[in-house]
């Protein structure tokens, strides 16, 4: 062995530890991801705010004489974004000229409205994330719940209280069984459950369409496609009095937030779930039904959704049409991703989207900024929710390639 | 060449991984390096290849420090490595994947004839028999390992790096491996040997360098005994041999008749296996990885979709039902992969210790987890089974790999049970963890359980069996004694039936009456047992001798 030269301190970029040894690693995780959900929203305003400034008619004007005035320029950008973004805040949550206190925070319980159906079907999507699929379907789920429950709610005729309990197992058992197809035949086939969903959207969404023609389902003396109004006991009652559209849905909601939390966290059933979704082969191996799983969160997943469409149904449209589900389907699976597939994740991440629904409007009616732009904020946030897993991928990555061999 | 780490440290942020090492590699020499998993060993390994960057000391060639930026300058100055995990493309022909990197082109197209040229020298030369045209996925495992020596060779390594090079090889391979190593130490090439098989490093090395925690604490010569080398790698005496009484056996516990697998495309894995595993026995099934040994286990545990045949657990038909069923009958299933068969990576440490034991009356009440339970559960678990966490509430994915194995092998041993299959109950495990592993499956044995362990690692056979299966192209080539030589084992191994490998009357080695054991008469009806079913099983070979 040479005699040892005086060691030379290399200049050294410092890899982080092989292995993660302590005990908080999984707390910092769950902050860290909590930080990245706020840390995306905040982004996407930000890109949203410059979008709305970059399009204003204002600042393209300012913008011709940028070189003479730039300040001009930034004070207009500054102007239109900051007015479009408070329009949305007075339409979503506080209007400060709204009448009395009432009128002051009618935009939040319009929040709320929206978020009901969002949330639940939110949670339908979060549910069967945990279990490891991918839910595409909440759309055709909400749309047969309603359907199911529209029916029972113009075509029964029950005393009040149990009317609304019959429209509500309806709801949840049309959104059940359309899950519940998926659930099965990813069990017994294994056909990949992306397809399932996104083909069972189509075939939910004409059979409402063909539905509507008929004499039973379109309402009479209307040549539109749609159905009866439902009778006065199938309808929620108002959470807030009749000038709130805020109806006794959104306890359900909260109500079902707390179920799937309960379910999830302190449940066999959840146990079981989410030990299929985190690592199927080590479920089979200790004796869990892997396939029976799919079914059950499937079926699970299903009866969110269609309460969703009852929430729909009894709370705010009172009838069918083929456009009640709108397009909450879809946006719950962003706000199942905005809340990291936690139940209380997607309940807040569903108000948000319930307040860029609701302010959106009042934002376009108010400083003229077109209500698509809450589409592309929304859009992003789903990219920047997408992102942070993405790099935090590709990180770890080399650092098992560094740390291997 | 010389080669020589001087004063060599590599950190990672707090954590040093190699804290002041210095070793030198002499020209015509085997210089081993001994330690644990996560020693420090393929990080050293990885700074002398260029891939890291020491934080501080240097790595020099005759003398004169050098700096590789990348595997290339290593490569370049005369050092070449083969990867535990081969890096071979498996559709490539032997001379494509030597070619690969380094293509010689004339014109537009590939020119592989000096590289096959080159290759037939190399075979030649070191008897490596490797031709060269060869598809490399064709190739068994251990002419795979050739073709990534050969690859190091052609571009004149004068240092080889081999880390961990037996550890997919059959004892035979091994044999040949190491005999190949001899041959390039006589031909000048000096070689770098990663390993934690005490036997091997003895067998082939001129120097052993023993690191522990990134540190080197002894370099000693291959005469050193495999206890002593064993104490400086973990730091205290470990036992390798463990301390056990005869089994009692009596009667089969297990019964296993005609057990067959299919598998999805028609190939039969396990064909038609017969044995018996009696109360209070260890019986150890030994083979090169992928003989059907993971079947056999699997099919135990109601794993496998294709089954025919019996298994018998104490007059109870296993064959046909699910493996919570199984399960619920007492038997504990260590499964070959505990990364991903073995344990939910994102679940606490708590959550793991009751994945097939959540809906006993003990860990929920109706449909309801009783979470405190579950939580005290595995405080308990984690002392009494020595496991390192920070908390029961870490997800077991942070644990290190030998303390995630004793969260599998407490779950599985935590209850009562009647049957104790496991397989490969302590691979990728420091020598520490192995030493307790194995006491802990010696006393379920003495508790009066049958268990069934699989392993590659003859050393693990030797040291648990109290008999030994041993399984080839998913036929069992026989069941044999706790004595018989490796030399007959790895016959066996390769497809030899036991009839013509062991001598005539194979139980003589059990009935060799040897001091630690009192109660005789137990290993011979242990052994008799087994007779006339190792005579059976070789029905297709026709010669039942016994």
């Amino acid at each position: 062995m040479s005699a040892s030269t005086a060691p030379a301190p290399t200049e050294q970029v410092s890899a982080p530890p092989p292995t993660e040894l302590s005990a908080d690693g999984q707390r910092r995780t769950l902050l860290g991801s909590t930080l990245q959900s706020v840390l995306a929203v905040v982004t996407a305003l930000l890109l949203g705010g410059l979008l709305v400034a970059v399009t204003d008619e204002k600042v393209r004007h300012t913008a011709g004489y940028f070189f003479a005035r730039p300040g001009d320029t930034f004070a207009a950008m500054w102007r239109a974004a900051s007015s479009a973004y408070v329009a949305m805040f007075h339409g979503a949550v506080y209007n400060p000229s709204g009448a009395g206190l009432s009128g002051k925070l009618y935009p939040l319980t319009e929040t709320l409205t929206v978020a009901t159906p969002l949330i639940l079907a939110g949670l339908g999507v979060a549910l069967a994330f945990r279990a490891g699929l991918f839910n595409i379907g909440a759309q055709g789920q909400i749309l047969v719940g309603a359907t199911l429950a529209a029916w029972v709610g113009f075509s029964w005729h029950l005393p009040a209280g149990v009317h609304l309990l019959a429209v509500l197992a309806a709801g949840a058992l049309g959104g059940a069984v359309w899950g519940g197809i998926v659930g099965l035949l990813k069990a017994r086939t294994g056909a990949h459950e992306v397809i399932l969903t996104i083909m069972l959207n189509y075939v939910a969404l004409n059979l409402v369409a063909w539905l509507l023609t008929l004499p039973g389902f379109q309402r009479e003396g209307s040549s539109n496609p749609i159905s009866p109004a439902v009778d006065e006991n199938a309808m929620f009652p108002k959470l807030l009095g009749e000038h709130f559209r805020l109806h006794w849905g959104f306890v359900v909601a909260v109500l079902a937030t707390v179920a799937v939390a309960w379910l999830l966290n302190r449940s066999t059933v959840g146990f079981e779930l989410r030990a299929v979704g985190a690592n199927p082969r080590a479920a089979r191996t200790a004796g869990i039904s892997v396939t029976r799983g799919f079914v059950v969160v499937m079926l699970l997943a299903g009866m969110l959704a269609g309460l969703a469409g009852t929430a729909q149904i009894s709370g705010t449209e009172h009838s069918l049409t083929s456009g009640v589900a709108a397009s909450f389907g879809f946006d719950a699976i962003t706000v199942a991703l905005l809340g990291r597939s936690t139940p209380w994740g997607t309940f807040f991440a569903g108000i948000l989207y319930g307040a860029f629904r609701a302010g959106g409007v009042t934002m376009q009616s108010m400083t003229g900024t077109n209500i698509d732009i809450v589409l592309v904020v929304q859009s992003l946030i789903v990219l920047f929710v997408a992102l942070p897993p993405l790099l935090t991928l590709a990180t770890r990555r080399r650092r098992i390639q560094e740390v291997a061999a | 060449m010389q080669l020589t780490l001087n004063e060599v440290t590599k950190k990672f942020g707090d954590f040093t991984a190699n804290d002041r090492v210095s070793l030198t590699v002499e020209p015509h020499q085997i210089h081993c390096l001994l330690g644990e998993n996560g020693a420090g060993k393929s990080t050293l390994m990885n700074v002398l290849y260029g891939l890291y960057e020491p934080t501080s000391g240097a790595v020099e060639i005759d003398g004169e420090p050098v700096r590789f930026s990348g595997p290339g300058d290593a490569m370049a100055a005369g050092i070449g490595m083969v990867h535990q995990h081969f890096m071979l493309v498996p559709v490539f022909t032997v001379a494509e994947n030597v070619a690969l990197g380094h293509e010689s082109t004339r014109g537009a197209s590939l020119d592989l004839e000096s590289t096959r040229a080159r290759i037939r020298e190399i075979s030649e030369r070191y008897g490596f028999a490797v031709d060269p045209d060869a598809v490399v996925e064709d190739l068994p495992v251990g002419v795979q390992q050739r073709v990534e020596i050969i690859k190091a060779l052609v571009r004149d390594a004068e240092v080889l790096i081999l880390d961990e090079p037996t550890a997919v090889l059959t004892p035979r391979e091994t044999d040949e491996l190491l005999e190949i190593m001899r041959q390039l130490r006589e031909s000048g090439t000096s070689i770098v040997f990663i390993s934690h098989k005490l036997r091997e490093v003895r067998a082939v090395s001129d120097v052993i360098t023993v690191i522990r925690r990134g540190r080197v604490v002894a370099q000693v010569g291959p005469e050193t005994s495999t206890d002593e080398l064993a104490a400086l790698m973990v730091g205290r005496d470990v036992s390798l041999t463990v301390a056990k009484k005869p089994a009692r056996g009596g009667g089969a516990a297990l019964e296993v008749r005609g057990l067959t697998v299919v598998g999805d495309n028609g190939v039969v894995l396990l064909d038609g296996v017969d044995l018996d595993v009696a109360p209070g026995e260890i019986l150890a099934v030994a083979g090169v990885q992928g003989n059907g040994q993971t079947e056999l286990t699997q099919a135990l545990v109601g794993l496998e979709e294709r089954v025919s045949g019996s298994a018998r657990l104490e007059g109870r038909e296993l064959v046909g039902l699910g493996t919570r069923e199984v399960l619920g009958f007492g038997v504990g299933f260590v499964p070959e992969d505990r990364s991903t068969d073995g344990l939910v990576g994102t679940f606490s440490v708590a959550e793991n210790l009751v994945l097939d034991r959540y809906l006993d009356r003990e860990f929920s009440r109706g449909p309801s987890l009783r979470l405190g339970a579950i939580t005290d559960h595995a405080g308990a678990q984690v002392v009494e089974y020595d496991i390192r966490t920070g908390s029961v509430d870490s997800a077991v994915a942070t644990l290190s790999g030998g303390n995630q194995q004793k969260v599998v092998i407490a779950r599985e041993l935590g209850r009562p049970l009647s049957l104790f299959v496991a397989s490969q109950p302590t691979r990728g495990v420091d020598v520490g963890s192995i030493e307790f592993i194995h006491r802990r499956i010696v006393a379920e044995r003495d508790t009066g359980t049958a268990v069934l362990i699989v392993s590659t690692e003859l050393d693990e056979v030797y040291a648990l069996a109290d008999r030994i299966a041993v399984l080839f192209h998913g036929r069992l080539m026989g069941i044999v004694g706790p004595d018989t030589p490796r030399e007959a084992l790895g016959r066996m191994m390769a497809g030899e039936p036991a009839v013509a490998v062991v001598p005539p009357v194979p139980w003589d080695y059990s009935q060799q009456p040897s001091p630690s054991e009192q109660d005789n008469g137990a290993v011979v009806r242990s052994a008799d047992a087994a007779r006339p079913r190792s005579a059976a099983t070789d029905r297709p070979e026709g010669n039942p001798t016994a």
